[in-house]
C-alpha cells in the first residue's frame, strides 16, 4: 500500500512542476538557513572533552572588598583566582587532582639560522595539568610537582612547534630560547586543541588558539613572564599589580573530581576556606558565594555564544517558520483542489485514515526533497561562515549527527506543514463532492 | 466594485485564507524589524572616525632587543619612513588608533570638586567625571592623521614628555561639551587625581579606538607624549593609491635600519583595513538580515501567486458564468486584486502588531532600540505593492478567461 501512495505522491507531484519546484525552493532555504545557524550553536556549545568534562570542575572565590562595583563592559576580577588563593586550594590537596594556570606569549628565538625569532602562546601550568585534561604525549611526559617546587626550567612543546623548531628529530632534552631564558624540553605533546579552550581566560579567544608550549607556573612567575589575560586588580597599594599579591586576580584554577560525593566535600571545603579567610579578615563577603562550576556550567556561565549568532537563528528559525507557513497554505488549495478525487477514493471504501496516509507521505516527499536541497543550502552556509574572521569559523563543520538531523527536521517540518491540509482534505464529505463531478 | 461576493467566497476558503494572512503577517513583523537592524546596523558602520581614512597607513613594530632606547630609535624609524617615495608625512604612536581596539583610557574630571564627588559615590556615573580614550603620539600628529583643529592650537616642542602625565592636552568637541556642558573648555585644567591638565587645543572629531555607547564615542583626548615602548606603531600619510606600495617599502626600510624587531603582517594595514576589520561582524549581519528580508519577502510573493493561481483554476468556470452575465475584464481583475488586497490588508494590520511584539522582545533581550514607528506605514505599504505585484499575473489570466467556458462545461 505505501509504495502505491509513493506512486501517487509522485504523480501528483509530477503533475504540478512549478509548485512542487517552489515548495521544494522554500522548504530548502528554511531548512538551509536554520541548519546553519544550528550547527554553528552546536559547535560553540560542543563538549570541549568528551568523557572526562563530567569530572572536572572550576572553583570560584570572591575574594572582592563589598564596596567594589562591577563596572559594565569590565570582566569581573572574581572569575579568576589571586595567586595566595590558588596556591592554598593546591596545597590543601583536596581534589584528585588540581591545577592553576595562565596564559602567556613568548618570543621564541629559533636557535636554527633559517628562522626568525617569533611569537607564540602557550600556558604557565602546575604539574597536574597534563594529567587532569588528559593531554596526550607523543614524546616525554609532563613535569612532577618536585620540578613545581624546585622551579625547573622545563618546558613541554606541542608537536606543531617542536616539529617547527627541530624538524623531525623530537627536541626532547635539547633546549629552547623562550624570552630571554632557556629551557629543556620534557615533553611534546600530541595535538591537543579541546574546542573550546574551556580552562583559558574568560576574555581570551576560545577557538582559534592553541597551546604550543606549557611551562611551570612558578617559574613564569619567578621570571616574570608577560602574562595573558585579564589582571584585574582592587588594591589601593603598591602591591596591587605584583603578580602574587592578594589583590590582583589573573590565574585559572581547574580541579578533578570523581564521585558526587568528592564534589559535595570540596563545595563545603570552599565555604570553610571563604569562612576562613574572612575570619582572618583578608575576604569582606559571604563565604557562600564561592561556588563551583563543572566544566559545562562553566561554558554556560562564560556565554561564549555570540548574541549575534543567536539572532542569526531567531533570524533562520522565524524563516524557515513562514516558509513552513507558506507550504501548509499551498499544500491546502493543491489538496482541496482533489476533493474529486479524494471523494471517488472514500466512496470506493478507502478510510480517512488512508487519505491521510497518503497525502502525508505526498507532503513527507517534499520534505526530504527540501532537505537535501537544504544540505547544500546549509553546506554553502557554513563555508561562507568559515570565511569569517571570528574566533569559531574554522569549526563550523557539519557532522553526521547533523547531516541526518538536517534531513530528519525537513522531513518534520514538511510533514508538520502539511497535518493541517492533509487533516481538512480528508474531511471532505464525498457525497457533495461526487454531485459535483 | 461589490465586497460582498468576495467575502463569501473568502467564507468559503477560511483556513487557507487564514494561513495566507497568517504568512503575510509573519512576513510584516520580521521584514519590519530586520529592516530596522539594517538601518541600525549601517548607522554603526557608517560612524566618521575624524582622520582621513583613506590617506593613513599603519605599520605595526615590535623591538626584541633588551635595553636600547626605544625613543632614538623611533625617532631614526621616523626619519627613514619620511624618506620613503610617496610619505607626506609619518608619526610614531604607542598603540592606539580609532577603531583598532588597542586602547587605553584615563579617568578625567572638570576639577577637584567633581573628582570628590566621584570618589564618594564610589563610582563616576553622575559626578561630571569622564573616562575618555587617550591618544599619544610624536609631533605632527594633527597634521598627519588629518584631524581638524577648531579651537586653541597644536603642541609646542617644549610640552612633549616621554613618560608620566603631560601638562596640556587637546581634546575633542565632545568631550569638551561633556566635561564642561556650557562653558568654553578652552583654557581650563582637567583633574584626574594627581595631576592637572590644561586643555590647549580642541579638534572636531575623533572616535575611541574601541566604541562603547553612540554618546561617548567621541570622548577622546591626545597627549603630547612620545612613545617609550618597545612596540610602536607608525602611522603614514600619503596618496591612497601609494599606500600598499608605501607598506611594502616601510616594512623593508625598518627591517633594514633595525633588523631586531619584529613586523606582524597582520598589523601592516591600510587604514581602511583596520576600520573594516573592526566593523566585519555587522557587515556580515546586514548582507545576512538583507538575504533573509529578501528572501522572506520572495517566499511570500510565492506563497501569493501560487495560492491566486489554484484559485483562478478551480474557478474558471465561475469566472466564465460571470464573464457571460456582462463582467468585462475588468471586473474579474478587480475581483481578484480586491481579493488579495483584503486577505494582505488582514495580514498587514495582524503584521503591525507581531513587529511591535517582536521588537519588545529584541529589545529585552538584545538591546536594541525602539523601533520608530515610521517603519511600519512603510512596511505596510511594501507588502501591499508586493501582494499585488504577486496576484497581477494570475489575475491578468483569470480576466482572459472567455465567457464561452461557462456554455463549454456545463
Amino acid at each position: 500500500m505505501l509504495g502505491y501512495y509513493l506512486g501517487m505522491a509522485l504523480h501528483s507531484l509530477a503533475r504540478n512542476k512549478v509548485l512542487t519546484a517552489l515548495m521544494v525552493l522554500a522548504i530548502g532555504l528554511g531548512i538551509g538557513a536554520s541548519m546553519t545557524m544550528i550547527t554553528v550553536l552546536h559547535v560553540l556549545t560542543d563538549d570541549p572533552l568528551p568523557g572526562r568534562s563530567s569530572q572536572l570542575f572550576t572553583p570560584h572565590l570572591d575574594p572582592l572588598p563589598l564596596n567594589h562595583k562591577q563596572g559594565g563592559d569590565n570582566p569581573d576580577p572574581a572569575d579568576n583566582f589571586t595567586w595566595p588563593d590558588a596556591m592554598a586550594l593546591l596545597k590543601a590537596q583536596r581534589a584528585a587532582r588540581q591545577a592553576a594556570m595562565a596564559g602567556g606569549t613568548l618570543l621564541v628565538r629559533p636557535a636554527s639560522a633559517g628562522l626568525r625569532p617569533f611569537k607564540v602562546d602557550g600556558r604557565y601550568a602546575t604539574a597536574d595539568f597534563f594529567a587532569m585534561f588528559g593531554v596526550p604525549f607523543e614524546h616525554g611526559q609532563g613535569w612532577s610537582a618536585a620540578d613545581d617546587a624546585a622551579r625547573a626550567h622545563v618546558v613541554v612543546l606541542s608537536g606543531t612547534l617542536d616539529r617547527k623548531l627541530f624538524g623531525n628529530a623530537s627536541g626532547i632534552g635539547q633546549a629552547v630560547r623562550l624570552g630571554d631564558h632557556d629551557f629543556r624540553v620534557i615533553g611534546v605533546t600530541a595535538d591537543w586543541q579541546p574546542k573550546s579552550m574551556f580552562y583559558a581566560d574568560p576574555g581570551a579567544q576560545h577557538y582559534s588558539d592553541a597551546d604550543q608550549f606549557f611551562l611551570p607556573l612558578p617559574v613564569a612567575v619567578d621570571l616574570k613572564l608577560s602574562i595573558n589575560g585579564h589582571q584585574s586588580s582592587w588594591g589601593k597599594n603598591d602591591d596591587s599589580n605584583n603578580l602574587t599579591g592578594a589583590t590582583m586576580t589573573w590565574l585559572q584554577f581547574w580541579v578533578q573530581l570523581d564521585s558526587p560525593a568528592q564534589v559535595q566535600a570540596y563545595r563545603q571545603f570552599l565555604v570553610d576556606y571563604s569562612a576562613q579567610q574572612r575570619a582572618l579578615g583578608r575576604f569582606e563577603r559571604p563565604p557562600t558565594d564561592a561556588k563551583l562550576y563543572s566544566l559545562m556550567g562553566w561554558l554556560t556561565h562564560e556565554n561564549l555564544v555570540p548574541n549575534d549568532v543567536r539572532l542569526q537563528l531567531w533570524l533562520a528559525l522565524g524563516f524557515l517558520f513562514v516558509c513552513m507557513v507558506n507550504i501548509a497554505a499551498l499544500l491546502l488549495s493543491k489538496f482541496l483542489r482533489r476533493s474529486g478525487e479524494i471523494s471517488v477514493r472514500r466512496a470506493l471504501g478507502a478510510r480517512r485514515r488512508d487519505i491521510f496516509l497518503q497525502l502525508g507521505i505526498e507532503s513527507a516527499l517534499i520534505g526530504v526533497a527540501g532537505g537535501v536541497l537544504g544540505l547544500v543550502i546549509a553546506q554553502i552556509g557554513l563555508w561562507s561562515v568559515r570565511h569569517r574572521p571570528d574566533d569559531y569559523a574554522q569549526m563550523a563543520q557539519m557532522d553526521m549527527p547533523m547531516l541526518l538531523g538536517t534531513l530528519a527536521l525537513a522531513i518534520v517540518a514538511s510533514v508538520l506543514a502539511g497535518l493541517l491540509p492533509a487533516w481538512r482534505a480528508c474531511r471532505v464529505p464525498p457525497a457533495l463532492q461526487l454531485k459535483t463531478l | 466594485m461589490q465586497l460582498r461576493p468576495i467575502l463569501s467566497t473568502l467564507r468559503r476558503h477560511k483556513l487557507t485564507a487564514t494561513l495566507l494572512t497568517l504568512q503575510v503577517a509573519f512576513t510584516c513583523a520580521i521584514v519590519c524589524n530586520v529592516a530596522f537592524m539594517i538601518a541600525n546596523r549601517v548607522q554603526r558602520i557608517s560612524v566618521p572616525t575624524g582622520i582621513a581614512e583613506n590617506e593613513l597607513s599603519v605599520i605595526q613594530s615590535a623591538s626584541i632587543e633588551k635595553g636600547g632606547n626605544p625613543l632614538a630609535q623611533h625617532t631614526t624609524d621616523l626619519a627613514s619612513l619620511r624618506a620613503i617615495d610617496g610619505v607626506q608625512s609619518a608619526v610614531a604612536v604607542s598603540y592606539s588608533m580609532p577603531l583598532n581596539q588597542d586602547e587605553s583610557t584615563h579617568g578625567t574630571c572638570p576639577s577637584k570638586q567633581a573628582l570628590d564627588r566621584a570618589m564618594q559615590l564610589n563610582s563616576i556615573k553622575g559626578s561630571g567625571c569622564v573616562e575618555p580614550s587617550v591618544y599619544d603620539g610624536t609631533p605632527g600628529l594633527i597634521g598627519t592623521l588629518g584631524l581638524r583643529l577648531v579651537a586653541g592650537r597644536d603642541f609646542q616642542p617644549d610640552e612633549y614628555v616621554s613618560a608620566g602625565t603631560p601638562a596640556v592636552a587637546i581634546i575633542t568637541r565632545a568631550l569638551a561639551q561633556h566635561l564642561y556642558p556650557g562653558k568654553q573648555a578652552l583654557g581650563q585644567s582637567m583633574y584626574d587625581g594627581d595631576n592637572y591638565i590644561r586643555i590647549v587645543g580642541i579638534v572636531d572629531k575623533l572616535l575611541r579606538p574601541n566604541l562603547r555607547k553612540p554618546g561617548v564615542d567621541g570622548d577622546s583626548m591626545i597627549w603630547p607624549q612620545r612613545p617609550d615602548g618597545s612596540s610602536v606603531l607608525y602611522a603614514l600619510r600619503s596618496a591612497p593609491q601609494d599606500r600598499q606600495r608605501v607598506l611594502k617599502a616601510a616594512a623593508a626600510t625598518l627591517l633594514k635600519v633595525n633588523p631586531n624587531r619584529l613586523i606582524n603582517s597582520h598589523r601592516m594595514q591600510t587604514y581602511m583595513q583596520i576600520r573594516a576589520e573592526y566593523f566585519q561582524r555587522d557587515t556580515t549581519m546586514i548582507s545576512l538580515l538583507l538575504a533573509s528580508a529578501l528572501g522572506l519577502l520572495f517566499v511570500s510573493a510565492l506563497g501569493i501567486s501560487g495560492l491566486a493561481n489554484f484559485w483562478v483554476q478551480q474557478r474558471t468556470r465561475s469566472i466564465g458564468i460571470r464573464r457571460t452575465l456582462g463582467a468585462t475584464r475588468g471586473d474579474i481583475l478587480r475581483y481578484f486584486q480586491t481579493e488579495n488586497f483584503l486577505i494582505v490588508s488582514a495580514g498587514i494590520v495582524l503584521g503591525l502588531l507581531l513587529a511591535v511584539l517582536l521588537n519588545l522582545i529584541l529589545m529585552k533581550h538584545y538591546e536594541l532600540p525602539r523601533l520608530p514607528l515610521y517603519y511600519l506605514p512603510i512596511g505596510a505599504l511594501v507588502l501591499c505593492a508586493l501582494g499585488q505585484l504577486a496576484v497581477l499575473s494570475p489575475a491578468r489570466r483569470a480576466a482572459v478567461v472567455p465567457p464561452v467556458v461557462a456554455t463549454r462545461s456545463v
